[in-house]
Parts: C-alpha cells; sequence; structure tokens
C-alpha cells in the first residue's frame, strides 16, 4: 500500500500508542519515543516493520510514540494509521492484511 | 566479586570504601563495635546565647569549608525548604565539595541538581532520592558515587562511623532558644522528629531551624538542648500543605483493593495473626485498605493489635481509637489526623529511627513486628525486590524502612500488581536490589500469590486456604506472556550509586544510564 498523505491513529494514554504515518522517501524511516524503550524497543520496532510488511507499506515515514502499548495494540494503530493515510475506512480487509 | 544476591561488586570500590560484599541479613551478629562520638563544643558557661539571626551566620560560627558533611531530615517530606535554604547559602559562600546526607530527598530539593552540577555538592548519602538529583545521579553528575541506605541502616552508619556529620541542620516546628525543639505545634507541624534524632546525638555541630520560638523549656523535647549548638528563627521553614496529606486518599481502584483483600486474608488465615500481633503498613493503596478491612476480622474474633508502626495514617489511629490497637509507635507521619493522634492520645508514642530500625543497636522495634505490608516496583524470582531504579534505569525512589521491616518481621508481604503499563513486576532479573530474597516472604499479585520457598512453615500454614497461591516463576511466565519477555536495560560501565544492605556492606551498585540503541 501507498502513503497518499499524513494519517494518525492512537492517543498518548498510558498502555497506547500513537502512531503517525506519513509519505516516505522510497523507504522506512522509522523512529520511537517510547516509556519501555529498554525493555521492548526492538520489540516494538519488529512489532512495526512486521505490520508494515503485512500491508504492503515500504515507503513511509512512521513516527511511534509509545505509552507502553502492548504488541497488539502496537498492531491496530499501525493498521488503522496506514488505511487513514489511504481514507479507506469501510471494506476493511478484517482477516486479510489486517490480523 | 560476586555478592550473595548474585551482584557484581567491583572490587576496587570495595577497597576504596573498605566494604564487604552482602553475604545474608543477619551475617554480623556475633559482631561488635565501638560506637563514634561527635566532637563537643559545650555550654558551660550560662551567659552564652545560642540564638543566631541566620543560616549564613550559623555556618560561619560551624565554620563551614570544603568537604564537610551535612545533614537533613526529611520530616517536612515535598515541603521542605530547609535544604535548599542552607545549600543557597553553602554556594554563595563559595565553599564546595559538600556532602549532603539525608534521611530522605525528594522533588523538593531539585536545586540541588545544579549544585551537583557546580561541584558544591559531591557526595550524596541518602535513604531515597526523587526528581532532578536522582537523574543527575544516574546521568554521572555526581562525582562520588551517591550511598543509598535504609533508614536503619543511615542509622547504623552514622553510629558506626561510616559516615561522620560536621554540621546537621535540623528544621523543627517549634524550638526555645536553648535548642529543645519538638515535632508539633508551630505553622510546619509535623509530628515527629525521629530521623533527626540519630543526627544530634552524632554531629558535631547541630543548628535547629525553627520558624516558631516558644518560651523555655519546649517540653518534651523531641530533639534535645544537651546536643544543640545553635538556634536559628527563619522565616518559613516549610510548606504545610506538602508536608503532611489533609487525608490520605482510600483507593476505590478495584485491582488494588483486589490485592489488599488477598493480604488481609493472608493475615487472617496466617499463625501470627493472634491477639497481641503486631504491624506495619505504608501510606501506599492497597496497604492503606488492608487496615480498614482487617478491623471487622479484628472486631469479630477479639484480637488486638499489640502496637501498630511506621509511616502512620489516620486509619490506623481510628483503630488505636477505638481499642483495637494497644499502642503506636511512630516514626513518621503522613496526614493531619496522624499528628492530631499524636497529640492527644497517651498511647501514640513517637520513637527514634534507632529504635524503628537500626539493625546494629541493642534491638529495634522492626524485629518485634509479625507483619508487614510494603511495595514493589520488580520482584525477580528469587524473591529480590527493586524500589530504587525506575525501568529507565533512573535512580527515583526510597528504600525507607522496607530492607529493614522486610528483614526483621515474620512474616513481610510485597504487593503490587503483575505488570504496570508494560512493565512486568515479577520479572527475572530485578534492575536493583535494595531488599534481598531471604528476607522476602510472600509476593501478592492481581494475579495470583507466590510464597517463598524459603519459608515452607509459610507454605504449609496455608495448605487449606482458598487463596490463589501459585509460584513466584508462574507469576513470571503470566506476566511475560501478557507484555512479552523484556530485554534488560543497559548500563554504562561508570558506578553513580552504591545500595548499601542494612548491616553496611554491598547489596548492589547502581550505574550510569546509557541512552538506548537499537541492536543492529
Amino acid at each position: 500500500m501507498d502513503i497518499k498523505k499524513s494519517a494518525i491513529a492512537g492517543t498518548l494514554e498510558s498502555s497506547d500508542a500513537q502512531v503517525t504515518v506519513e509519505p516516505g522517501n522510497g523507504k522506512i524511516d522509522f523512529s520511537l519515543d517510547s516509556t519501555v524503550i529498554h525493555q521492548f524497543g526492538n520489540q516494538i520496532r519488529a512489532t512495526v516493520l512486521e505490520t508494515l510488511k503485512r500491508l504492503g507499506v515500504s515507503n513511509v515515514k512512521i513516527t511511534v510514540v509509545d505509552r507502553g502499548a502492548l504488541d497488539c495494540t502496537l498492531k491496530a494503530r499501525v493498521e488503522c494509521a496506514v488505511f487513514r493515510a489511504n481514507d479507506q475506512t469501510e471494506n476493511l480487509p478484517w482477516g486479510g492484511a489486517i490480523k | 566479586m560476586k555478592n550473595q544476591v548474585g551482584r557484581e561488586i567491583p572490587d576496587e570500590l570495595l577497597k576504596q570504601y573498605g566494604k564487604k560484599v552482602f553475604s545474608g541479613s543477619f551475617v554480623r551478629s556475633e559482631d561488635t563495635y565501638q560506637k563514634t562520638g561527635p566532637c563537643v563544643h559545650n555550654y558551660i558557661d550560662p551567659t552564652q546565647s545560642k540564638m543566631v539571626s541566620s543560616i549564613h551566620e550559623a555556618l560561619v560560627k560551624c565554620k563551614i569549608h570544603d568537604g564537610m558533611v551535612l545533614s537533613f531530615h526529611h520530616h517536612f517530606r515535598d515541603g521542605d525548604k530547609i535544604v535548599n535554604m542552607v545549600m543557597e547559602e553553602v554556594a554563595k559562600m563559595g565553599v564546595k565539595d559538600i556532602t549532603i546526607c539525608a534521611s530522605s530527598l525528594g522533588s523538593a530539593h531539585d536545586p540541588v541538581a545544579k549544585l551537583i552540577e557546580d561541584g558544591v555538592v559531591t557526595g550524596i548519602q541518602t535513604s531515597g532520592v526523587r526528581g532532578k538529583i536522582g537523574e543527575a545521579i544516574s546521568h554521572g553528575k555526581l562525582k562520588n558515587p551517591a550511598i543509598i541506605r535504609s533508614h536503619g541502616g543511615r542509622v547504623r552508619a552514622i553510629e558506626e562511623g561510616d559516615v561522620h556529620i560536621d554540621i546537621a541542620f535540623i528544621g523543627a516546628p517549634t524550638s526555645d532558644e536553648y535548642g529543645n525543639a519538638r515535632g508539633v505545634g508551630g505553622k510546619s507541624d509535623c509530628g515527629v522528629l525521629s530521623y533527626a534524632m540519630v543526627d544530634a546525638k552524632y554531629a558535631d555541630r547541630v543548628v535547629v531551624v525553627t520558624d516558631c520560638m516558644v518560651p523555655f523549656p519546649n517540653y518534651p523535647a523531641s530533639i534535645s538542648m544537651t546536643d544543640v549548638d545553635y538556634v536559628c528563627k527563619v522565616d518559613c521553614i516549610g510548606d504545610p500543605n506538602k508536608i503532611v496529606s489533609n487525608a490520605v486518599r482510600m483507593t476505590k481502584d478495584v485491582r488494588e483493593l483486589n490485592m489488599a483483600h488477598y493480604c488481609t486474608q493472608l493475615i487472617a488465615e496466617s499463625p501470627y495473626f493472634k491477639d497481641g500481633f503486631s504491624f506495619q503498613t505504608g501510606a501506599g493503596g492497597a496497604s492503606l485498605a488492608v487496615n480498614t478491612m482487617l478491623r471487622p476480622i479484628m472486631e469479630e474474633k477479639n484480637i488486638h493489635m499489640s502496637f501498630a508502626i511506621g509511616g502512620i495514617t489516620k486509619p490506623i489511629c481510628d483503630l488505636l481509637e477505638a481499642g483495637l490497637v494497644r499502642n503506636i509507635v511512630d516514626a513518621q507521619d503522613f496526614d493531619l489526623g496522624s499528628i492530631e493522634s499524636l497529640k492527644n492520645d497517651a498511647n501514640h508514642y513517637e520513637i527514634s529511627t534507632s529504635a524503628y530500625a537500626n539493625p546494629m543497636n541493642k534491638g529495634a522495634f522492626v524485629n518485634r513486628l509479625d507483619f508487614v505490608i510494603l511495595g514493589a516496583l520488580e520482584v525477580d524470582v528469587n524473591f529480590n525486590v527493586n524500589v530504587v531504579t525506575g525501568s529507565n534505569g533512573v535512580l527515583r525512589g526510597a528504600p525507607g524502612g522496607h530492607p529493614d521491616t522486610a528483614a526483621g518481621s515474620k512474616c513481610s508481604i510485597m504487593v503490587a500488581p503483575l505488570i504496570r503499563g508494560r512493565i512486568p513486576t515479577v520479572c527475572d532479573q530485578v534492575v536493583t536490589v535494595v531488599t534481598p530474597g531471604e528476607d522476602v516472604d510472600i509476593v501478592v499479585t492481581d494475579y495470583g500469590i507466590a510464597i517463598n520457598p524459603r519459608r515452607q512453615d509459610l507454605i504449609e500454614a496455608y495448605k487449606d486456604s482458598n487463596l490463589p497461591f501459585c509460584t513466584i516463576e508462574e507469576l513470571r511466565d503470566k506476566a511475560y506472556a501478557i507484555v512479552g519477555t523484556p530485554e534488560q536495560v543497559q548500563f554504562k560501565d561508570k558506578v553513580v550509586g552504591i545500595l548499601e544492605a542494612r548491616d553496611g556492606s554491598i547489596l548492589d551498585v547502581i550505574r550510569e544510564v546509557k541512552p538506548f540503541e537499537f541492536k543492529d
């Protein structure tokens, strides 16, 4: 999928993450701010990159501001941001690209 | 060299400080030692006055100079103005290389962080650090490693001469002109002056700082004129609103109430729950709720508490008033209700921190404790507890009486939610060992209760209980199944803090924090 415009999903509440996607420069540009970066930084990056791969996104600037979200939350926020960047809010591929 | 809780303590540190590694909570039980003492400046001349007109004058008269050790107490908690008042003046006078030996430091003392950067303060010895001072220490700004001790361990260190206090500044709500000081009365009522009692006895110079002078004699005195060099009257020693709470909040959080219920049942079903039992709780949500939950069970079974101890709050004073608690021994007050009780109830006593928790005197109250309920940031599978370093590795907490009461009591109960945000409380290895696992008996979480296998007697005692017992490993596994397996916080090599065990041996070290870097 392409990132057609900037989009955002999630909040800065505890146990949530705010994910922002913007059109990229031909690659995945990942940045992370997390309250649990020491314990889970690598795991958060892996989860986000895996989710982008599943959605077929390879050209994006993605910024994650994490407040201790679990992996399931991170995935949901990334998926939501990517579909919002495509203005797609109906006919979402539940069980397909969205696990 | 590795110590008994598996922590690597650098040999050069042991040599530099003449310390041993921790090798068990009670290994010094056969030890003797010579107490140290202060250099006394007498008042044989009855015409001499102790009054000084400013902190500046007090410092001059005490011959302040580079390299001195200044001490403070923390009965004014986040409302304290004494530390900043004194240290500002010290800095203004151009003095450097000061060690602050405090019973605790909080966010009220953030300005000290700047003095650390400026080299005015080069040493910190305390039973708690929060705010910017903790950050400065963890980022390697303090010249010498900070030394963190429990409340009892601090008294021991002063009495054994590990640290010698040059000048003690004792903030007191009331004082007379000859230095009899009390924790009650005045504008900054804090109840007791327990933490400052050892400072008064062992510092070369003792300066009482008050904002309320009262007629002589201010009795019964918490700090006696026999130990006081100078009395300094200032405008304001503290912010009453931050010294004590109007009322401690009773939790409505169902998770905390659930854990409080578990703790209450553990106490009620234990072999130690009988007439004359003793108990310490803190001001934390779950532990405070236990007070209230225990009451109907005590009434029903006609069981009375011989003494309650610790940081005192109104709920425990209510039990005293109701006759369910026979005595309160008080080393700190957290709310207005507890101070009122101290003033009015004959069975509510002020005690010294030595009487509370000093491991090397001839017997402290903690040794007579049946139950203590304590919080924990982290507990590892060996039951070691961390309460001082946060999940980012930064110093931001207080051992306080945690290691003392855990070691002294017959049954120490740690209560904490299994996970906080994404951080698992029960884990493979805590960041910093503050209370060694051998002193931790039961861990209560919202997902189950683990008894330390060292306490087979307790495991046996609860064998018919309906409480949700499991192993500590099972608790860890439950936590990791939800949040994932955490990686260890990465540190630089430089030691920025020494975590001293109660007996003065080294339990752990705190290292300089390192910014996170992704793998590969």
